[in-house]
């Protein structure tokens, strides 16, 4: 495996990325502070990578944030949407992970039993 | 933290609040040395010389300044309590650099841990900035930079479905000939 490889890659997105115009619909933002590390949040991440590959979503992008001041709620995570409310999820773990992707991200309904917060 | 590498992500997180654009960080294995060590170099708005003694004490919350978390503390204590040693040096505006080394075969040592998934985190975590990790083995040497994957990707973000199943593929082989 090489790290070149990812050229073709490239090539290949770049064209899926000019039918839709480029722009990511969602944000999916993991507390990656100390105690958000402790409570399991590299696990996940795993887990939001691994849905994102599986169900090949490419209007979403991943990003990692440090502490969020909600630690009795780790691992926490944030969606963004364009154009709607932030919604926190607290106790994020990789189950309630794949539930807010086949919920939430592909279907659009809130998963609201692990929503903390909502962020106007 | 009972893996070493969750005490990287930590570390690095650090650094990532503190801006750094170049973190670069080498963990090394060795047997015959009986060591581990862990080095973690960021060019970051640095720490200034009161909150410096502040955070090598395991007391010392994130309450008084946001950039710097638990991490160091308890990298510092696990160091000192495998026979180990930890040194940080920080100036205000120049970065951080931290160095701690461990007795390998030392009981009270974590193990590394998931280093595949730690990878995987830091890359994902450095997407607009220049990580590099090493991960040295028993001589064996396995390098990842993510300003060069940027560099190959352009302006396809690494969450492309294709891209996370290339990086994570990559990570597994290249930790799984580290071991061969």
């Amino acid at each position: 495996m090489k790290l070149e490889d990812l050229r073709k890659i490239r090539e290949k997105a770049e064209k899926e990325m000019q039918l839709r115009e480029g722009k990511a619909r969602i944000r999916i933002v993991i507390g990656m502070g100390t105690s958000g590390i402790a409570a399991g949040a590299r696990g996940t991440l795993k887990t939001f990578l691994d849905e994102i590959e599986k169900r090949a979503l490419t209007d979403v992008i991943i990003a990692q944030t440090g502490e969020k001041g909600l630690a009795s709620s780790e691992p926490v995570v944030i969606i963004e949407e364009v154009n709607k409310s932030k919604i926190v999820y607290g106790d994020v773990t990789p189950e309630i992970a794949k539930r807010i992707v086949a919920e939430h991200i592909v279907n659009g309904m809130i998963v609201s039993d692990h929503v903390i917060q909502v962020e106007e | 933290m009972n893996e070493l590498s969750l005490n990287i992500i930590d570390i690095v997180q650090n650094s990532i609040s503190a801006g750094a654009k170049n973190i670069k960080i080498r963990l090394i294995e060795d047997t015959m040395k009986d060591l581990v060590l862990l080095e973690v170099k960021d060019n970051g708005v640095g720490i200034g010389e009161e909150t410096l003694h502040m955070v090598e004490d395991p007391f010392f919350t994130t309450k008084t300044e946001k950039h710097v978390g638990l991490g160091i503390p308890l990298l510092k204590e696990t160091a000192e309590i495998t026979n180990g040693k930890f040194n940080i040096n920080s100036r205000k505006g120049e970065g951080t650099k931290i160095k701690a080394t461990f007795k390998r075969s030392h009981i009270d040592l974590p193990p590394i841990g998931n280093l595949e998934d730690t990878i995987l985190t830091l890359v994902f975590a450095a997407e607009d900035i220049n990580l590099k990790f090493t991960y040295e083995k028993n001589g064996k040497i396995f390098e990842i930079e993510t300003g060069k994957i940027k560099s190959m990707l352009g302006s396809i973000p690494f969450s492309n479905p294709e891209v996370i199943k290339f990086l994570k593929e990559y990570i597994k082989e290249n930790l799984k000939n580290m071991e061969a």
